[in-house]
């Protein structure tokens, strides 16, 4: 059975005079151990189905199972790693990545052994994110890139299963950005952690996504879901090849079509019209 | 471009937002506190000014002397500040929970905010007959005038300071399993410290105002009582000196506060 099932779901945000629908009837099944990663133009729902997900937010309308159960509230199965702020900065690295063995969730029926094995865990982590100089540094010590690598490491310090990430690297620069992927790409293989991605950046969305949903505005739902054509362990050289172009190429131009601007001409043309009625 | 090879020049201090050297800071600081004095000091020695009116800077100082020596300042001095401790802890013990509460749960926000901004609004002094009726004059009734003025203001910034916590902070934790008990006090209490620090550090200067007006409730001690004393009796140098003691009790607990905040929340200052 899929590890995740959504099934018709919808969102309608009620907090103006008008409702606005968010989402419609959303369908989506993700296998144990996939990469999904979710993409569309601003406004296409994409966070919100995350954040439906999450159970930060909650549908108006369907079903979310995951491993079988119904989801309605946050839980510490679905971890998520937001695109910023999100660490405590009153805590160093080390301290945040072991935030969540201060809840109760984590300290009922403990016995030692549980204790050892999660302090054992907590440095097998910060090994994995590379950070084992600084784990006495505070947040606001770190650059953007090694602060996210934290909150990477702390959202998978209770063995989520399912790893949630909304725009993780959308505030890092390009270089960081590109050593950010290989190391969520090494720590899916390493953890096989079922990840949902959501991003504006086709680019990154295909680089590490196994499957693409690419989701439309207005409102908010799925437009097609793309395989991804590529090996299952990647290497920044793939951006070149063939393959990953023409679906960049493809998903990009479906982006361009769903907001209604097919091309850049229409864009510009678009923009005359805009400024003629001024 | 004959200067090729010179330094660039070092942004000015007027800068907006610009940077200020510890040594330029403390050259600021100096002047800001010693030119108002020169100007006194100046002002009492030209002779314009009749010193029933204004006390020059030497007569304060020596009336501060004497009132150490031979009139029990430290007494004064000692129950005032009792007073405001006494009235600011009563204030802050119940301040900090209600105003967490008020920062977290939305129901308590509407049952309580519109209240506390409604009674925030009304003159403290105007309760000195009502607290006289109820209390009597005793301690207890300064004690109850100080908190009056401090802890309406102070549950509202508290509870502002809970509501600034970013939002993934909290989102995170729900992430991870938190209850609600759990979020309270390991990310809404832990993330709002520096603030109601900076909270508490404000209404202090608040709590030593309403002194003043505490102690004309029927005291015989405290130093806004003998400023109040002094008044009847145009004893302007003890009224300077009383005003300009409270002023320096105050700065020092306002640098006490800020060096606990920097003590305390590290995390808070360095930036990255």
């Amino acid at each position: 059975m899929s590890k995740v099932i959504i099934q018709n779901v919808g969102k309608v945000f009620e907090r103006s005079a008008s409702p606005v629908p968010a989402l419609e009837n959303v369908n989506l099944s993700i296998e144990n151990n996939e990469f999904i990663t979710l993409v569309g133009a601003s406004g296409c729902g994409k966070s919100t189905l995350l954040r439906i997900l999450a159970g930060l937010e909650y549908r108006t309308s369907g079903e979310v199972f995951c491993d079988g159960r119904n989801i309605s509230a946050p839980g510490a199965d679905r971890a998520m790693v937001f695109q910023h702020y999100s660490l405590y900065p009153w805590l160093t690295v080390m301290e945040n990545i072991k935030f969540s063995r201060r809840l109760k969730v984590n300290r009922e029926n403990l016995t030692s052994s549980d204790v050892e094995a999660a302090s054992g865990r907590a440095d097998a982590l910060l090994n994995l994110i590379g950070l084992n100089k600084v784990r006495d540094a505070y947040p606001n010590q770190l650059s953007g890139g090694m602060q996210q690598r934290v909150a990477i490491a702390r959202a998978l310090m209770g063995r989520p299963e399912i790893l949630l990430m909304d725009e993780p690297f959308g505030a890092l620069d390009s270089q960081t950005r590109e050593v950010m992927h290989d190391l969520i790409l090494h720590i899916h293989r390493i953890e096989k952690t079922t990840i949902v991605f959501v991003t504006h950046d086709v680019e990154e969305a295909v680089y590490l996504g196994q499957r693409v949903v690419l989701m439309q505005p207005r409102p908010g739902c799925i437009h097609s879901i793309f395989p991804v054509p590529l090996p299952a362990r990647r290497s920044q050289d793939m951006k070149h090849s063939e393959p990953f172009r023409a679906l960049r190429a493809e998903i990009l131009a479906r982006i361009r079509e769903s907001t209604g601007i097919t091309t850049d001409l229409d864009m510009l043309e678009q923009l005359n019209l805009q400024s003629a009625d001024v | 471009m004959t200067d090729t090879f010179s330094h660039p020049a070092r942004p000015g201090i007027w800068r907006i937002a610009g940077q200020l050297s510890r040594t330029q800071y403390w050259l600021f600081a100096f002047l800001g506190l010693f030119l108002p004095f020169a100007a006194w000091a100046m002002l009492s020695a030209s002779g314009w000014v009749d010193p029933m009116f204004l006390p020059g800077p030497w007569n304060v100082l020596t009336r501060l002397l004497t009132w150490l020596l031979e009139d029990d300042l430290a007494g004064d001095a000692l129950i005032s500040t009792y007073r405001v401790a006494a009235g600011f802890a009563l204030s802050a013990a119940l301040a900090l929970p209600l105003g967490l509460l008020i920062g977290a749960f939305r129901p308590v926000e509407a049952l309580l905010e519109p209240l506390t901004d409604f009674i925030r609004y009304m003159p403290a002094v105007a309760f000195i007959p009502l607290v006289m009726l109820w209390l009597g004059i005793g301690e207890s009734a300064k004690i109850s005038i100080i908190f009056i003025g401090t802890f309406f203001q102070m549950v509202l910034m508290v509870a502002d300071n809970v509501r600034l916590v970013p939002l993934a902070q909290i989102e995170a934790a729900l992430t991870m399993g938190a209850t609600r008990f759990e979020m309270i006090r390991l990310v809404l209490a832990q993330s709002a410290r520096p603030a109601i620090l900076d909270t508490l550090r404000i209404t202090m200067g608040w709590a030593w105002t309403y002194l003043v007006v505490a102690e004309l409730v029927a005291a015989n001690s405290g130093l806004g009582y003998a400023i109040l004393k002094a008044q009847r009796y145009l004893k302007t140098d003890t009224i300077f000196g009383g005003i300009i003691l409270i002023g320096l009790i105050g700065l020092v607990i306002d640098q006490g506060f800020r060096w606990l905040h920097r003590r305390l929340y590290p995390w808070a200052h360095t930036r990255g």
